[in-house]
């Protein structure tokens, strides 16, 4: 399957041509990025491990292509996102967050369900690259 | 890995979803589809002036005083670029031809000057995609400890993406009698960069030729990244005393008949003293010669007109320790 | 013979305030053109339209008065109040240009005239009285100013847009939503399949329509619990977390606590209300939101009753303000290329009043006072009502990135499917805001860039080639004074 996290989820994977737009225009608005990476794809997973540290005062889109194509090297099978950050009073949170990264093969997800009384099931999403352990989930 | 160095990894080229918007400023212009036919002829005078680097040229020229054999060579540079930029408006594609420089020579002789003026240029005919200037020396580049090297060499290579990077007294970077020491790591760093993002980012190295030289030996592989090697010679001491008035111009100010004598003395005498930094001294020097100016001025006290402001007499300049035979620190 | 045909009666000297009988609301202090209104007042812009003959200064006067304290005669009782204190004041009264017999005008009233944090004391005093006034031929109650002193007393939304995204994981884009089609009629099964084959497809919501509620035809139990099971699925198809606005809106508030309570035990992220069920019944699940950490989506059922006509009634910004105050995290604001009604600069001052920290005044969009909303956080206006991916170019553009863009029909008549068509609408928007992020003229290029992507994506051409056509050009009836805009194509 094919997690659809991220802004641009539904296109085909972003060339390094069409990120380097997508930097820029964080650039031009003053947002500081950042890399990240996990092997855990879990929708309530949000802490990703963070590649280096963010960037800030970063002249041109290079700088970030330079340090995402290091996370793929250094991460060839483990989901690799870019995310923008806006400071601005009343935002203050991330402005923008789409994969630039996959493992060749995603195995994805099973819904486990708890019957309880009252026809109440309670869910759990598993996802069947955690059966192994980290760093092994995505070998190729 | 590509020409261009851009590594791709997992991520397969698909067709693109409706954009076809130029992207990226550091790839030579008409490099995706040639721009002219193949029986074109294209106007050099038009296409120089679409670059403007005329101005740039120029003002180099009068930024600089004599170093006519480093203008000469910044102008065959650029020269080589617009040739290459036509080229590729034809489709007459080449390798990116490689832009990282060694200026060697004495501090104070304008290595600053001309590679921020290099920058852009650069940025002009679009080698460079922002054009700015960063400046530093080992010390921005080598941690103290295990482990900080890698990181502060890489935030400094990042910083400068999209223009040019200019490490001065670059040999300290090397100390072969330490092999603890980091900079090899640095070294390492720089080596990778200057190879694989040649067209993000442009070096500069700069010192003494003596020791640059001794550099290189020890780090062939530096070496043969340089495409450019500049040597900036000191200046004469008549090109000195242009500097100075030139100086001196600039704030309002100017040099008596015998000032001008007492001065030349001065930066005979402090030509042959130790770490002599040309321009950069003769600014100090200048810099002294107002405060005793000023100091005089004040000390004879009666009424002042603005001529009397303006002048430098030769009892200012006289009164230096190196012409009154104290002996003193660098001026 | 009422107060105000009266006026033509010499008028009272000063001292003759208390004598027993009508005097004009104008030397009663209602109309006070020196009047600087005080940081703490709220202050009202009214649509007058008096009654031929009737002074436009003594009609603002009198909506002041009537909405405040006074009542059709003189009564001694005011002499026991510190009655300047609490009397309205009409400070001004314009005429407005280009329509004669129409005027706006500005009331203060004071703090104290209010209990903190309650819009239904707030509309009660307002809006309560004064609209019956037979002196007054049409009223309408434009903006309203909220002092940062009062905004203070309300909780605000439960959780707002930055929480909200930071909830769902979903940055730099518009969301995505879909009511279930038909409105009624399915049973819970049935209804669990459509919101499944809708998320699993790519939409990050679906809805309950607002009169969906519990029937004969799917009792409200049945429906959360399909409903949760297609949510479930779908997040686990998918990976993203996905949501269905579960409606609690029942017949009293004890029911709709019990299916809140539901909902949050199926571990829905968000419910929904409409407005139907009163300000004080939503801001009571406004709190519950709050505690409990779920969404809280708003359906304005209803409010074209009275927002619609532009001489009569209250204006959606008010009550969008109303509703940022008492809080909800998703409001319908108005898609102004759908079906329903909406001026573009209307509703983008709308979509400014729910979004923004402080709201400049702004005649061109209707909006008559600075509102600083002291760091509460904003509404995500929701644009639902024949609506379709051949629009995205001019949605993004007109609505901005933070909201929800429902696509009912567009999603559930697709002909390749429900999911397919909830794909095309999701492939429409992501290639959209590339395109705008890219600095390419997205306005402009829209449908050329939505092309390009249909040229990869089959769901996507065929939604533009059943869809690529439609459009709603009725010319609208509620637009500024200053200039107006015909409804774009």
């Amino acid at each position: 399957m094919r997690i659809t996290q991220g802004t641009f989820a539904y296109l085909p994977d972003l060339t390094d041509e069409q990120i380097t737009a997508q930097v820029r225009y964080c650039l031009n608005h003053d947002w500081p990025l950042s890399v990240e990476f996990t092997d855990d794809p879990h929708p309530r997973n949000f802490l990703w491990e963070m590649w280096e540290l963010p960037m800030f005062d970063m002249a041109d889109p290079s700088a970030i292509l330079y340090e995402i194509n290091r996370c793929r090297e250094a991460h060839p099978d483990h989901y690799i996102r870019l995310n923008a950050y806006d400071r601005t009073l009343g935002r203050q949170t991330t402005a923008l967050s789409f994969i630039v990264n996959r493992p060749k093969e995603e195995p994805g997800f099973r819904l486990d369900r708890q019957e309880g009384a009252d026809r109440q099931v309670r869910y759990a999403l598993h996802s069947y690259a955690t059966d192994r352990p980290e760093g092994e989930r995505y070998r190729s | 890995m590509s020409t261009d160095g851009r590594r791709r990894f997992g991520m397969t080229g698909n067709p693109q979803p409706g954009t076809d918007a130029a992207v990226g400023g550091a790839t030579p212009p008409g490099a995706v589809e040639p721009r002219w036919a193949d029986d074109a002829e294209v106007d050099m005078g038009a296409h120089l002036a679409e670059a403007r680097i005329a101005e740039v040229l120029d003002a180099l020229s009068r930024d600089l005083v004599a170093l006519e054999p480093v203008k000469t060579r910044i102008h065959e540079i650029a020269s080589l670029l617009v040739i290459d930029r036509l080229r590729h408006g034809f489709g007459l594609d080449s390798e990116r031809p490689s832009l990282h420089m060694c200026f060697t020579g004495s501090p104070g002789t304008g290595k600053t000057t001309v590679a921020m003026r290099m920058a852009e240029i650069l940025n002009r005919l679009g080698y460079l995609a922002k054009g700015h200037l960063v400046t530093v020396t080992r010390d921005d580049l080598v941690g103290q400890y295990i482990g900080h090297t890698a990181p502060k060499t890489r935030e400094v290579l990042k910083r400068a993406m999209g223009g040019l990077l200019f490490i001065d007294e670059a040999y300290y970077l090397y100390k072969q009698e330490n092999e603890r020491d980091y900079g090899a790591e640095s070294i390492e760093i720089l080596l990778q960069v200057m190879e694989n993002q040649r067209s993000d980012i442009v070096v500069v190295l700069a010192g003494y030729k003596d020791r640059m030289d001794v550099f290189f030996e020890s780090n062939p592989g530096m070496q043969s990244r340089i495409a450019h090697h500049i040597d900036f010679p000191d200046y004469s001491l008549d090109e000195l005393m242009l500097i100075a008035e030139r100086m001196l111009a600039r704030q309002h100010y100017n040099l008596s008949d015998d000032a001008v004598v007492a001065f030349r003395q001065l930066l005979t005498k402090r030509m042959t003293m130790p770490r002599f930094a040309n321009a950069r001294s003769v600014r100090n020097a200048l810099e002294r010669c107002r405060l005793r100016q000023a100091d005089r001025l004040v000390a004879v006290g009666g009424t002042v007109g603005r001529d009397d402001l303006m002048r430098i007499e030769a009892a200012d300049v006289r009164r230096s320790r190196h012409l009154s035979g104290f002996s003193g620190g660098a001026a | 013979m009422t107060v105000l045909d009266e006026i033509g009666q010499a008028d009272a000297p000063p001292e003759d305030r208390w004598a027993s009988g009508v005097i004009p609301y104008k030397k009663m202090g209602y109309w006070e053109p020196d009047y600087e209104p005080k940081p703490t007042d709220i202050l009202c812009a009214f649509r007058i339209t008096p009654q031929p003959g009737v002074d436009p200064e003594e009609a603002a006067a009198a909506v002041a008065g009537e909405s405040s304290t006074a009542t059709w005669t003189v009564v001694w009782t005011d002499r026991l109040t510190a009655h300047e204190h609490y009397q309205a004041k009409a400070y001004r009264c314009d005429p407005v240009p280009g329509t004669p017999g129409q005027y706006i005008a500005l009331i203060a009233y004071d703090l104290d005239l209010f209990e903190e944090g309650s819009i239904a004391n707030l509309t009660s005093s307002i809006i309560g009285n004064v609209f019956g006034f037979k002196a007054i031929k049409a009223l309408r109650l434009e903006d309203m100013r909220i002092p940062a002193h009062y905004v203070k007393t309300f909780q605000g939304p439960p959780h707002g847009i930055v929480m909200e995204r930071e909830y769902l994981n979903k940055y730099g884009r518009p969301l995505l939503g879909a009511t279930t089609k038909p409105k009624l009629g399915l049973s819970a099964r049935n209804y669990g399949r459509v919101v499944y084959e809708a998320l699993r497809g790519g939409l990050d919501f679906t809805k309950d329509d607002e009169n969906i509620n519990s029937q004969p035809f799917m009792r409200w139990r049945d429906r959360y619990l399909a409903s949760m099971e297609a949510v479930n699925r779908a997040q686990a198809v998918t990976g993203e977390i996905k949501g269905h606005y579960l409606n609690v809106t029942a017949g009293d508030m004890e029911s709709m606590y019990e299916r809140a309570d539901f909902a949050k035990q199926l571990g829905s992220v968000i419910v929904m209300m409409d407005l139907t069920i009163g300000y004080t019944a939503m801001t009571s699940m406004s709190k519950w939101a709050r505690r409990n950490g779920v969404l809280l989506h708003l359906h304005r059922a209803g409010h074209g009753t009275y927002t619609r006509q532009k001489t009569h009634g209250v204006s959606f910004r008010v009550i969008a303000k109303w509703c940022r105050l008492l809080g909800v995290d998703h409001i319908h604001a108005g898609t102004v290329v759908g079906k329903l009604e909406g001026d573009p600069n209307m509703i983008r001052g709308y979509y400014d009043t729910l979004r923004q920290p402080f709201t400049a005044a702004n005649p061109a969009n209707g909006i008559y006072f600075d509102q600083d909303w002291v760091a509460m956080p904003g509404v995500m206006p929701v644009a639902s009502g024949g609506i379709h991916a051949g629009q995205m170019h001019q949605l993004i553009d007109y609505l901005g990135e933070d909201c929800v863009l429902q696509f009912g029909g567009g999603t559930i008549g697709h002909p390749m499917g429900i999911a397919a068509g909830a794909t095309a609408n999701r492939v429409a928007l992501e290639v959209m805001v590339q395109a705008r992020n890219e600095g390419r003229d997205y306005v402009k290029e829209g449908p050329e860039i939505l092309r390009g992507a249909a040229r990869w994506s089959p769901e996507l051409r065929a939604a533009l080639d059943v869809w690529g056509e439609i459009s709603f050009n009725y010319e609208s009836t509620d637009t500024p004074d200053v200039e107006s805009t015909p409804t774009p194509a």
